[in-house]
């Protein structure tokens, strides 16, 4: 991992480190969420400088980022999917609804589109296994789905 | 602290309030399971099987957070505990993964200990992941290894990084079953903050933490312990050297948690250095050279051959042309038999060792102010000093461990640091104020200091009344030494030195930390005296956790000292031109001894240039690397006559000798150091020489008789023995008083509890004198030829010159060489870039080396660290003397520097 160089500006970071005169170890989270805002994600050339800046330790910077579900490390797009792919969904056919999304997006599990319009993500169990199968894009549900369906979902999201 | 009484288990104790209920339970004996706790940390309560039963509380408490309170009543091992805590233990083994049976930790792992207790079930032990899981941060370094499968998950590696070693190199990463330790972004761990400790191995509680060049080498049910003392810095950690019985070689070095001085933290010398004791560069047999090469010949001959030499240029040019360089690396025991030898068997007063290059000044000013040249007080009452003022001392690097009192001290007793240093070094991270004084004007700022104590009324004037004299001369010189006039010298801007000397005086106890930046100069002893009124000044002397503190930097320099291994004194700083201790020691040695004190380092080697000193018998010194104006000492070296050098390498400057005697390291024998604290530590023997080696003072013995001067001991106990009885301050010392734990001298008889801090009530010397100190320049300053100021010292990794760290494997990886640091503007002004060859020049040589370029160095000024002799900065160095401690200015001569041009 590179943590000198890149060509990422540090003026939004100086800009969200401005507004928090003397920021240490509690400040963290509320930092990190407003860089998250800034950037998209967090980049670790950023969150470095981060610790070069405030003196809070790059370890603790690293473990919290990784901590929260919330925090992202690499690039995300604007919408998160998650699609189930847990006991029940799997028995429903879930793999079937992943090899959609993958196709209607052109991108495997993990990835994010080109356009930064989606990540596309797969958990273990999303909860609602009565729902089976389900995936989640941002906050809404999507159950009982079937393949076909899939694309015209995503296209509500832009 | 108030005595509380508490029943555990139906049996009333007695203990302290404070103390939680698993310390307090385990000094009574009481053992209470825990995975999580260890003495050094802040208690986290996270592994929760340290679950206890007391009274009025509704369920089980953590003993190690619960602190105990009058009448409580305890109890540890009810049946409802005792299942609860198999089921913590059985939850644990769903995230442990691995069998004891190919464990390394086998033996000393809590983890196992336990699951025998509470009798968990075989199937418990699940076989390792291994695969990708297996790739962490510690894969392909040198000295940790982290097993993911076996951590539990306590978290102690990396709250003692944070905590003990403030580096906070480690973190747990992600959450729920896949949490792991790691570091920032998963670097490397040698490209992190970490400084190679081992701390975080000493913590762990199970095997996923441990020496990678350990592994494989006996499991710790197998390895026995031999307490020794650690042979590098002054500091005088107590180590256990694990050896395995089958293969006698050292298979991991421990330390205990709760050893006095370092309570179980090591640094990387001591834990990850210790490589060299098996080289097998080692010197085997004696050598004498003939035609220019070295020929193996047996003791006898090499005995008989060196005893005829010296006896014949004794008699042809009289016993001062011969000389002796003792050594600081070697025991008590060893240094006294050598000064005895050269004293007694030799005649002379010719015998010094390398304390002159690092802490003469510090000997000779103390003595004047004080009376006595050691540091005033115990490394562990740091940690309760007010402020602590560290002055050109790296300490963080040369005394690690150190280095950690004054952490904690900041850290968690809330102690001012301020830190003087040219340089930014890491004390800084934890200092109140930082002060980048120019190289060579340390007089300045402390006047100035003064001045401004002086005038706003700080000063201790009971103190200068009843404990000092000659304040009155003092002030005079103090009086328009104003910030001013300081800042124009030292470029420290005059507020600072306002800000410094309030927080110094202020404090209600004030400790000065101060080493070879203090040291190393022409103005050596005057810097020193500066510190010594500074002190008296405020009255910060003579009592616990203030005073002057001078951080011995070799293992044993402190003895060497003590034990008269320097030109004008016998053991225990006794005057050898004293008519009354001349006779004390002739009718103790039975011999006729010279009145007349001897030569110094480096005038030795400067009365080899003027055919003075015919033969010299080095002693486990490195002159050839570590002394000034190399290209000078190496000529001498080549010159001189007649040249013995025993060692335990072929060291660069065995090379020039005539004949080389091999001898034990501190591994391979017994014999006392004395740390920079003056205690008193036993070194213990631990493995077999290699070869023929013997121990130093054997061989000396053996000569000395050869020469006619009969020397023979038993043991180094009996030399210890016969110390006691001609050294006042060692009166007391004996192998059993000090077996446990160390005593420092002043210890006058086998009554005395030694002496924690010196100066109680009454000066050494009966009161304290205030030395008037006017500035004065270094010997070279920087000119058009040579702009730089070049500074040289060390740094964490190695020591000296490297004879022993650089046999390390894991040193070698995160340091492989030298490199002279110098300022990001200079370096852009010259276009050098980081890690490129540069020539670095002063009227003395050149070294070619990489460019570190760094922010954490004033512009015009360069470093080097001298430990290597592919890039050696003593080269460059200047030979210019301190005029009354001889000592020379390795800190500060004129350079200058440029890119080295490639051949095409
Ligand atoms: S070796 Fe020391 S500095 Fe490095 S990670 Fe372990 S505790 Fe931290
Ligand atoms: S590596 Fe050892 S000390 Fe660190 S969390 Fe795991 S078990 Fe605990
Ligand atoms: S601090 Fe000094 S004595 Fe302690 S381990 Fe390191 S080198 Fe050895
Ligand atoms: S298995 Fe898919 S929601 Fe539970
Ligand atoms: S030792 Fe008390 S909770 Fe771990």
């Amino acid at each position: 991992m590179d943590l000198k160089e890149g060509s990422l500006s540090l003026e939004p970071l100086d800009n969200i480190l401005a507004s928090i005169p003397d920021a240490g170890d509690c400040d963290l989270i509320p930092i990190l969420q407003k860089i998250q805002e800034a950037y998209g994600y967090l980049p670790p050339s950023v969150l470095a400088a981060t610790s070069d800046r405030t003196g809070i330790a790059a370890s603790r910077i690293y473990g919290v980022a990784t901590f929260y579900e919330q925090f992202y490390l690499e690039p995300h797009g604007r919408h998160t999917i998650k699609c189930c792919r847990g006991t029940a969904c799997h028995v429903k056919s879930g793999r079937d609804i992943i090899r959609a999304i993958s196709r209607a997006l052109g991108v495997q599990e993990g990835e994010t589109t080109d356009d930064m319009r989606f990540t596309f993500e797969t958990v273990a169990c999303l909860g609602t296994c009565f729902l089976a199968p389900v995936m989640m894009v941002n906050d809404d549900y999507y159950g009982h789905l079937a393949p076909n369906k899939v694309k015209d979902i995503l296209e509500r999201y832009d | 602290m108030s005595e509380i009484k508490v029943t555990i288990n139906g049996k009333e104790y007695t203990g302290k309030s404070g103390q939680s209920i698993l310390e307090f339970a385990g000094v009574n004996g009481i053992e209470i399971p825990n995975l999580c706790h260890d003495p050094r940390l802040i208690p986290s309560g996270s592994c929760r099987l340290c679950l206890v039963e007391v009274e009025g509380q509704k369920g089980p408490v953590c003993a190690c957070t619960f602190q105990i309170n009058p009448g409580m009543v305890v109890k540890t091992e009810t049946e409802e505990i005792r299942a609860i805590r198999k089921t913590v233990l059985e939850l644990l083994f769903y995230e442990h993964r691995g069998v004891c049976t190919t464990c390394d930790e086998n033996g000393d792992c809590k983890l196992q200990r336990y699951a025998y207790e509470y009798q968990l079930s075989d199937d418990i032990f699940q076989q390792p992941t291994g695969g990708e899981r297996s790739e962490n941060y510690t894969t392909g370094n040198k000295a940790l290894e982290y097993d993911v499968d076996k951590c539990i998950r306590c978290g102690r590696c990396i709250r003692i990084c944070e905590e003990v070693q403030a580096d906070s190199a480690l973190t747990f990463k992600s959450r729920a079953a896949s949490v792991e330790v790691t570091t920032s972004f998963d670097i490397p761990l040698n490209d992190s903050t970490c400084e190679l400790c081992g701390q975080c191995i000493s913590s762990c509680p199970t095997g996923a933490l441990y020496e990678r060049a350990a592994k494989g080498k006996g499991q710790c049910k197998d390895l026995s312990r031999t307490r020794t003392t650690c042979p590098y810095c002054g500091v005088g950690c107590q180590i256990d050297l694990n050896i395995n019985p089958k293969t006698e070689g050292i298979v991991r070095v421990t330390s205990e948690v709760g050893c006095i001085p370092n309570d179980g933290n090591l640094c990387v010398k001591g834990r990850f250095g210790l490589d060299f004791i098996d080289s097998d560069k080692r010197l085997t047999d004696p050598l004498i050279k003939r035609d220019g090469k070295f020929e193996k010949v047996t003791w006898e001959e090499a005995i008989k051959f060196v005893a005829e030499r010296l006896n014949r240029i004794r008699s042809e040019f009289g016993a001062d042309s011969i000389a002796g360089l003792s050594s600081a690396k070697c025991t008590n025991e060893d240094n006294y038999v050598f000064q005895k030898f050269i004293r007694a068997c030799i005649g002379t007063n010719n015998v010094d060792h390398c304390a002159r290059l690092c802490h003469a000044s510090t000997v000779a000013g103390l003595a004047r102010a004080f009376g006595s040249g050691a540091m005033t007080n115990s490394i562990d009452e740091l940690k309760n000093a007010g402020c602590i003022f560290v002055i050109g001392s790296n300490t963080t690097e040369a005394h690690p461990v150190i280095g950690l009192y004054v952490k904690e001290a900041v850290m968690k007793n809330g102690a001012e640091l301020v830190v003087a240093d040219p340089r930014k070094i890491d004390l800084v991270r934890f200092a109140k104020l930082y002060i980048a004084q120019k190289p060579g004007t340390d007089v300045a700022l402390i006047n100035a200091m003064m001045n401004v104590i002086i005038d706003e009324d700080l000063h201790d004037k009971a103190f200068i009344e009843e404990r000092t004299e000659d304040f009155e001369k003092l002030k005079p010189i103090l009086k328009d030494f104003t910030p001013e006039k300081a800042e124009a010298i030292t470029t420290v801007p005059a507020e600072k030195i306002r800000a410094a000397a309030r927080m110094y005086a202020k404090a209600e106890t004030a400790s000065i930390i101060y080493s070879m930046g203090i040291t190393q100069h022409t103005t050596g002893t005057e810097n020193v005296l500066s510190l010594a009124n500074l002190a008296m000044l405020t009255g910060n002397i003579g009592k616990a956790s203030a005073g002057v503190n001078p951080l011995r930097g070799q293992n044993n320099v402190q003895g060497a000292c003590d034990l008269g291994a320097l030109p004008n004194v016998y053991p225990g700083y006794q005057s050898v031109e004293d008519a009354e201790l001349q006779a004390k020691f002739e009718s103790a040695w039975g011999q006729k001894l010279s009145a007349q004190k001897g030569l110094t380092v480096i005038e030795i080697m400067h009365a080899i240039e003027e055919d003075k000193i015919k033969a010299l018998y080095i002693m486990g010194e490195n002159p050839a690397l570590s002394d000034p104006n190399l290209n000078r000492t190496r000529k001498a070296l080549e010159k001189v006559d007649f040249l013995v050098s025993q060692e335990i390498f072929l060291s660069e400057t065995a090379e020039y000798a005539d004949v080389v005697l091999p001898t034990v390291c501190f591994a391979e024998k017994d014999g006392t150091f004395t740390n920079t604290e003056r205690r008193v530590q036993r070194v213990r023997k631990a493995v077999a020489p290699p070869g023929q080696a013997r121990s130093d003072w054997e061989i000396i013995c053996e000569v000395a008789t050869k020469m006619g001067y009969p020397m023979s001991y038993e043991d180094a106990e009996e030399i210890m023995d016969e110390i006691a009885t001609v050294t006042p301050i060692y009166g007391g010392m004996s192998f059993e008083r000090i077996d446990s734990v160390g005593l420092q001298w002043p210890c006058p008889d086998k009554e005395h509890p030694g002496t924690r801090f010196l100066h109680e009530g009454t000066f050494k010397r009966g009161k304290g004198k205030f030395h008037p100190v006017e500035f004065t320049a270094a010997d070279e300053l920087p000119d058009k030829k040579y702009p730089f100021v070049l500074s040289t010292g060390r740094q964490l990794y190695q020591f000296h010159t490297g004879t022993m760290t650089r046999k390390s494997a894991v040193i070698n990886q995160v340091s492989p060489t030298g490199y002279v640091e110098i300022h990001t503007d200079d370096a852009a002004g010259l276009k050098i870039r980081d890690g490129e060859n540069v020539e670095v020049i002063t009227r003395r040589g050149k070294v070619t080396t990489p460019a570190k370029v760094t922010d954490n160095i004033e512009k015009g000024w360069l470093f080097m660290p001298f430990h290597f002799r592919e890039a050696p900065a003593n080269m460059l160095t200047n030979d210019a003397l301190d005029p009354t401690a001889k000592i020379p200015e390795y800190k500060v001569c004129a350079a200058a520097v440029s890119k080295t041009r490639q051949p095409d």
